[in-house]
């Protein structure tokens, strides 16, 4: 493609001599200093009166990627479900939910949080090779009702967990040594005696997007480096072809279900120990990977990336400077998104 | 489709009753006379809103069943009716409240509701197939959000309250037997109406678009303007539902159109059948029946459990839902018959 492009981009553009390429480079680089520049210089009045003030604004950021990091580790499940089986899986905010109240009840038993979290991994990991097994073979390549079931899972699963925790708010108790802040190198404003004031933010939450991004750079090498991954991107483009060429696609399916899954599950734990736990989360954490996997495309962790980011974003910076217009923001990003790129921006067309 | 088998001029010489259908006549009969035996309770709580989300429900079908497209966002439409109606009419909550009378406010109500439909069919068509209940759920769920974020227009959490039913020609139609009637007419009009339609040239286009859009494209039919339109009629059925509905609750809040009830739409018609318009009546009979009888089998709080269950059986054992039940059993039922009979 780029390499078609060339030419007729570089005579178009014709005395500069640039290349389409090197443009949207050198606009990136610009977008790349004004971002830093945001970030790191102190402000001047006038932009402090626009954007509120410098603190809200980076805040603003910090925790939108944070989301960002959360809405990823949701998402990436599920459009690896999607690209593979065609499969959407409606029950996903419930998966996380389950996640989340496992994690609680492991972490407040045993005290320990990793162990938590691990348990969050692993029991919905298997209860996603349940569902695929018992549930999803039975009614393959009839995507409707695979949909259909997964609404009908989603309720009851809902239902018996109202049942089992009721209606309250929990908190899973993170560890001594992830509480804390840290001190950015961020001055947020300059005191008058000319001490800097150096921005703070909770430490967990940087952990929290640490572990979005080693998981992120795994699930890529896990795609794109292993068998295994060679096998899921195959039967991503054609399942049938796959299977043909000797494969176990029931294998490879119950796979990416228990990694879908139990992604969902440890999300739960970790998005549960960053805020909270109850009821309704499910339908929020739903909402969000559909939009983030309607924005970046379905089928592409890339993708899912993107969305995240753009979709964390956009929330939080909307609940910052219009705070009842913020699910509008994300709303708006999603129609334009359809509207100029229905399959998504990394989704290929079919 | 079943509907294909009365075809119009192929018999000259129809009378009405052959026309109509026997079976329609006595259901009309039946449901005219209903009244007379049923108490308050069994006419507002269950057929009065049977026959509301029957119609809710009945938009669905429309769109599904004819048109091949999933939509979540049903109750959506309907709530920006009923929202339109305690906006634009009168309502206590002391918010806007423009004090309109009842005949402007209604069709106002519908038509936005019927054009906020068809502004969220343009931009599901863009895609096919599952992804429209993707983004339709989407699309219920922002709205939902927004609703109970805003207070400028939805007045947020708690929404608004003390809508009243039109009083005219003398009736309170919020009185039992009269809004019950009234829910009666709008089932019936909308039943026969998408009855009709189905058999009319846009309904057949319709329908051979959901059965290959690529060959309709290459026919030279504008498929993403028909399929545009199909969200418009459906709209209609929403809002009309809608404005009903806000009347029956006399209040609107962001949990009516909630995600919780977008879906419980999309139970009705799956359980009723999308194949035929009487489906979603069905469904919502059944629905609406267990909702308020399950409590006394599993407890208020398990309700959700109990239908998801049903839900799920429906869909694993029968994806025509209880139509396609009967469909199975009607033939079993016809040869123990003609067994029995000689």
């Amino acid at each position: 493609m780029s390499i078609l492009d060339q030419p007729s981009s570089s005579s178009l553009s014709g005395g500069g001599g640039m290349t389409r390429r090197q443009a949207w480079g050198l606009v990136g680089l610009l977008a790349a200093a004004i971002v830093a520049w945001l970030v790191f210089a102190v402000w001047p009045a006038w932009l402090n009166a626009i954007l509120i003030s410098k603190k809200a604004f980076v805040s603003a950021i910090l925790n939108g990627l944070t989301l960002a990091g959360l809405y990823f580790l949701v998402a990436s499940g599920f459009t690896l479900i999607f690209g593979l089986m065609r499969n959407i899986n409606l029950a996903h905010g419930s998966l996380y939910l389950l996640g989340a109240y496992i994690g609680y009840e492991v972490t407040s038993r045993t005290g320990y949080w990793l162990l938590g979290v691990a348990a969050g991994f692993a029991v919905l990991a298997i209860i996603g090779v349940i569902m695929q097994v018992f549930v999803f073979r039975r009614l393959e390549g009839d995507d409707l009702r695979q949909t259909l079931v997964t609404i009908g899972i989603s309720i009851v699963a809902a239902d018996l967990m109202l049942a089992v925790w009721a209606g309250g708010t929990y908190q899973i108790a993170t560890p001594e040594w992830l509480d804390g802040a840290l001190t950015l190198p961020v001055i947020t404003a300059v005191r008058s005696n000319g001490a800097s004031v150096f921005l703070t933010y909770p430490l967990y939450r940087v952990v929290v997007l640490a572990a979005a991004i080693v998981i992120g750079v795994g699930l890529w090498l896990m795609l794109n480096r292993t068998r295994v991954g060679m096998m899921i991107r195959a039967g991503v483009d054609d399942r049938a072809m796959l299977s043909a060429s000797g494969v176990n696609v029931h294998a490879v399916f119950a796979i990416v279900f228990a990694v879908g899954a139990g992604l969902a599950g440890f999300a739960g734990v970790v998005g549960g120990s960053a805020l909270s736990v109850a009821p309704g989360e499910d339908v929020r954490y739903l909402l969000a990977s559909l939009v983030v996997v309607i924005v970046g495309g379905m089928g592409s962790i890339t993708g899912a990336a993107i969305g995240a980011l753009l979709i964390g974003l956009a929330e939080q910076i909307g609940l910052v400077y219009f705070p009842t217009y913020g699910v509008v923001l994300t709303f708006v990003i999603m129609v334009v998104t359809l509207a100029v790129r229905p399959q998504g921006i990394m989704g290929k067309a079919r | 489709m079943s509907l294909t088998t009365v075809a119009d001029g192929a018999v000259p010489q129809q009378n009405w009753l052959d026309k109509i259908g026997a079976g329609h006549v006595i259901l009309a009969v039946a449901l005219v006379l209903y009244p007379l035996v049923a108490s308050d309770f069994f006419l507002t709580q269950i057929a009065g809103y049977s026959m509301i989300f029957g119609v809710l429900a009945l938009s669905l079908m429309l769109l599904a069943g004819y048109g091949g497209m999933l939509s979540l966002a049903q109750i959506t439409v309907a709530g920006i009716a009923a929202y339109a109606v305690a906006i634009l009419g009168s309502n206590n909550s002391n918010v806007l409240g423009f004090g309109w009378p009842w005949w402007i406010v209604v069709p106002f109500a519908v038509a936005a509701a019927a054009v906020s439909s068809a502004l969220i069919g343009w931009i599901s068509v863009r895609t096919e197939g599952i992804y429209t209940l993707m983004i339709t759920l989407a699309i219920a769920t922002a709205t939902f959000y927004f609703a109970q974020q805003n207070y400028a227009i939805f007045n947020g959490h708690s929404g608004y309250a003390g809508i009243h039913a039109p009083v005219f020609w003398g009736i309170d139609w919020r009185d039992p037997k009269p809004f019950y009637y009234l829910c009666l007419g709008l089932a019936a009009l909308s039943y026969a109406a998408v009855l009709y339609g189905s058999r009319s040239t846009f309904g057949m286009t319709l329908q051979a678009i959901r059965d290959n859009p690529r060959r309709m494209r290459a026919l030279g039919y504008h498929v993403t303007a028909h399929k545009v339109f199909a969200w418009f009629l459906a709209g209609i059925l929403a809002g009309l539902a809608g404005v009903l509905l806000v009347w029956f609750n006399g209040r609107v809040s962001p949990g009516t159109i909630g995600v919780d009830v977008a879906i419980d739409i999309l139970i009705i018609a799956v359980i009723g059948g999308l194949r035929h318009p009487i489906g979603p009546f069905v469904g919502a009979i059944v629905v609406i029946l267990m909702q308020t009888f399950a409590i006394d089998i599993v407890g208020a709080e398990r309700f959700n459990t109990l239908i998801g269950l049903v839900f799920l059986a429906i869909v694993f054992i029968s994806p025509d839902g209880i139509l396609g039940l009967w469909g199975r059993i009607k033939p079993h039922l016809a040869q123990g018959s003609l067994r029995a009979g000689p």
